[in-house]
């Protein structure tokens, strides 16, 4: 019998005790999995930002809105490539609670700005012509199970239309597909025309401004000669990277990292003493089997080895089956809690850091019955039966 | 019957005291369990202590008139032409008896938050006259009340705590204005004390928001009048408004909150609370195990089987209720009370609330570690009396 098979069968002696332990590390693993998938969707898509994109708020708060001719001396900065405008709609769907990410922009610099998105050419030629027609993304498309074609209705917390009352009608034009893991695919633009001639108040005033620059090394540059050109202006600015304003804004929500991190700890740290107990009394149990194993001629070494392989192979069995039972449960979620949190994903780099974290439990853990085997004493042990 | 539950005593007593000399083995349940409960009371503190802020001194004596359509003082708004009809409406209601009203604008200023120094939508109200007085529990806590007219703010006392540039004496740049930090304010720990409060009229000019109020707050003589204040409103064409008590219009927004890390928290429970169960199945097998000569030597002595199958649950019981204890301990002592700020999305700005670990929580804590051990400790316990004597003698 080769040594995978040995070790296969050891685990395979006590089934119970080998099936407990496996299934407490594939439950700590599905946790984890989740928990990273959480930690990601509160991180509001900062890797999406694009590095040669800044914003432009008012300073005073991003509640606050800016004229709208503010583009074109933004425009003229050195550096510069467009700049689009956008403005928080505060529309809904049904329910009013849920507030859904709808922006009015135009459609020129919208295109430019948002380079990444794709959006199939015939859909994208009807949305321009048509003015109350609406682009969304795919995501929030498939949330509300809305076609290309469909007519629906929005309210806005925000804005009344001037034929009175606060229902907006659109006309799906297109849905378009984002770069990312589906956090710009819970969106939808509509066109500022049609939003600005029917509101009614704050015309001609926007939220912010999205403004694309040549060279992101030239960040900080741009973003300062953008704001002094309105300093002392009734209407100041702040200028960020999107990068920086979307992790400020995720620090607004809180730490919700460090909350997420703890609880990690935790699981982690139980699942390694129940793996290490059951291991250790596994070794406990097998004394004297494992005196004769070196009494015939196994080294220290192979003890040693043979202890730990058998805690990998359980650990990375049963905690890779927990892995991916995550990778399937957060492509579940991701679509039922979609209008809620559309963030939740789980990406290649944080799946490998997963593995890794097993691979050290699984070494951990065996660490110390696996050295207790090797420091075995053949003729004490056996003299002990 | 009495006979029986002397051996029960007997037994669990017995094991009870072994208990040490197995501590390698015990304290990992232990540990266990204590890790779950630690998590649950730790994620539910948070939106308990949430939902506690949103709550605290609201009255439902209390309403608040906001624009039809609108869901929160942030998007809602009436021209001053329309807060006087309201106002009118509320005299009329309370049968012309004087009540405190206050008609009131809500912006958010960005403040750097202190422990991220990172700009943070920080709630700024423009009150006016008899504000603080609808606020049951309003105190000046340091400084004085801004005087109205003037460029003069007061600051809550979670807001002084939690962000910078508003403490007494500091001043605030809003736009081309300064504005001096006056006073701080308690509000019985309710959400007014993540807030700044000013002058309704200045605010008006500094934010260029002409003579246009968010909402209106007042006190009602008698709750009832609430229907009648509803009726009026609805029937005057001049505005479109709606009213809620007070406290609904804060149990509304704390509710998705609530309800979010409620999930949140039980999804990662049960998950936890899963493996801890298979961590102190096993812990109660090896015990089992290791104990099987003794059990089977008091099984020949005569001990009846549902005394050994009460001293292996009177164990694993005792075990699962120390690891609660423990659990409940560290979360309380780590966590109660810690001061923490965050977006309440409803509003769009920043509420400072503290963790709560309420005696309720402790007590589902201690249940969650109850019911691990129990279901823990039942499978191994009928293991250990279904092993026969002769057998387990001989192990």
């Amino acid at each position: 019998m080769g040594r995978p098979g040995f070790i296969f069968r050891n685990l395979m002696r006590h089934k119970a005790r080998t099936f407990m332990t496996g299934f407490s590390v594939f439950l700590a693993f599905v946790l984890f999995g989740l928990l990273l998938a959480l930690k990601q969707a509160f991180s509001f898509g900062v890797d999406l930002a694009g590095a040669d994109r800044l914003i432009t708020i008012h300073k005073v708060s991003l509640v606050q809105l800016l004229p709208i001719a503010y583009r074109y001396p933004i425009e003229q900065v050195e550096g510069v490539e467009v700049a689009a405008h956008f403005t928080w709609f505060g529309g809904y769907y049904r329910e009013p609670n849920n507030q859904l990410p709808v922006f009015p922009t135009e459609i020129d610099s919208f295109l430019q700005i948002y380079s990444e998105f794709s959006i199939p050419p015939e859909q994208l030629a009807v949305w321009r012509g048509n003015r109350t027609g609406l682009l969304v993304g795919k995501t929030m498309a498939d949330s509300f199970s809305w076609k290309v074609g469909d007519r629906i209705s929005l309210a806005s917390n925000i804005f009344e239309n001037i034929n009175g009352g606060n229902s907006w009608e659109f006309t799906i034009d297109g849905i378009f597909r984002g770069a990312g893991n589906g956090v710009d695919e819970f969106q939808a633009y509509m066109h500022y025309d049609y939003f600005n001639e029917s509101r009614t108040f704050a015309r001609d005033e926007v939220g912010w401004f999205l403004v694309k620059i040549s060279d992101p090394a030239d960040a900080d540059q741009v973003a300062k000669s953008i704001d002094q050109i309105f300093a002392n202006s009734p209407n100041e600015t702040k200028t960020t990277t999107e990068k920086g304003f979307v992790q400020a804004f995720a620090s607004q929500v809180g730490n919700i990292g460090k909350i997420v991190t703890f609880i990690m700890a935790i699981v982690l740290f139980s699942s390694l003493l129940v793996t290490g107990n059951a291991i250790a009394h596994g070794v406990s149990e097998r004394t004297a089997e494992i005196a004769v194993l070196k009494a015939m001629g196994y080294t220290d070494l192979q003890a040693l080895r043979l202890i730990l392989s058998e805690n990998l192979l359980l650990t990375l069995l049963f905690g890779g089956l927990g892995l991916l039972f995550a990778v399937v449960l957060t492509g579940a979620l991701r679509f039922m809690l979609a209008k809620y949190l559309p963030g939740l994903a789980l990406s290649g780099v944080q799946l490998l850091f997963a593995l890794a974290v097993l691979l050290a439990l699984g070494l951990i853990s065996g660490l110390v019955p696996a050295y207790r085997a090797m420091a075995l004493d053949v003729a004490e042990a056996l003299s002990r039966r | 019957m009495l006979a029986l539950l002397r051996q029960i005593v007997l037994v669990s007593w017995q094991s009870l005291l072994s208990i040490p000399a197995r501590f390698s083995m015990t304290w990992i349940s232990v540990v266990g369990t204590a890790g779950v409960v630690i998590v649950f009371v730790a994620i539910l503190s948070i939106a308990t202590g949430f939902k506690k802020t949103l709550n605290a001194n609201t009255s439902t004596s209390n309403i608040i008139v906001l624009r039809a359509g609108s869901s929160s003082e942030m998007d809602s708004g009436f021209s001053g032409d329309q807060v006087t009809v309201i106002k009118s409406a509320i005299l009329s209601a309370n049968a012309n008896q004087d009540v405190p009203v206050s008609a009131e604008l809500y912006v958010v200023v960005d403040l750097e938050k202190k422990v991220t120094q990172q700009g943070a939508n920080v709630p700024l109200r423009g009150v006016s006259g008899t504000a603080s007085e609808i606020r049951k529990q309003f105190n000046i806590a340091s400084g004085r009340y801004f005087e109205p007219g003037k460029r003069e703010l007061i600051a809550g006392l979670g807001a002084t705590a939690e962000f910078s540039g508003v403490a007494v004496g500091d001043r605030l740049t809003l736009g081309q204005d300064s504005w001096e930090v006056v006073g701080t304010f308690s509000a019985g720990q309710g959400v007014s004390e993540s807030e700044l409060w000013t002058d309704a009229r200045i605010l008006q000019s500094a934010y260029r928001r002409g003579d246009s109020y968010s909402a209106v707050y007042a006190r009602l003589i008698e709750p009832e009048s609430l229907n009648t204040l509803k009726n009026l409103l609805a029937e005057d064409p001049r505005v479109s408004a709606k009213v809620l008590p007070e406290s609904e219009y804060y149990a509304q927004q704390s509710d998705t909150l609530y309800t979010f890390i409620s999930v949140i928290g039980g999804v990662i429970t049960l998950l936890m609370g899963l493996a801890a169960v298979f961590g102190a199945l096993n812990t109660m097998y090896i015990a089992v195990s290791m104990r099987s000569k003794e059990t089977a030597t008091l099984r020949a002595m005569g001990f009846s089987n549902t005394a050994i199958v009460f001293s292996v649950l009177a164990e694993a019981l005792l075990l699962g209720l120390i690891g609660g204890i423990i659990g409940c301990a560290v979360a309380y002592l780590i966590f109660n009370g810690v001061t923490v700020s965050t977006l309440n999305f409803a509003s769009f700005s920043q509420i400072v609330f503290a963790f709560a670990v309420s005696p309720n929580l402790l007590v589902k804590g201690l249940m969650i570690a109850l019911m691990i051990s129990l279901v823990g400790g039942a499978f191994p316990a009928l293991r250990a009396v279904r092993v026969p004597v002769a057998q387990g003698l001989r192990e």
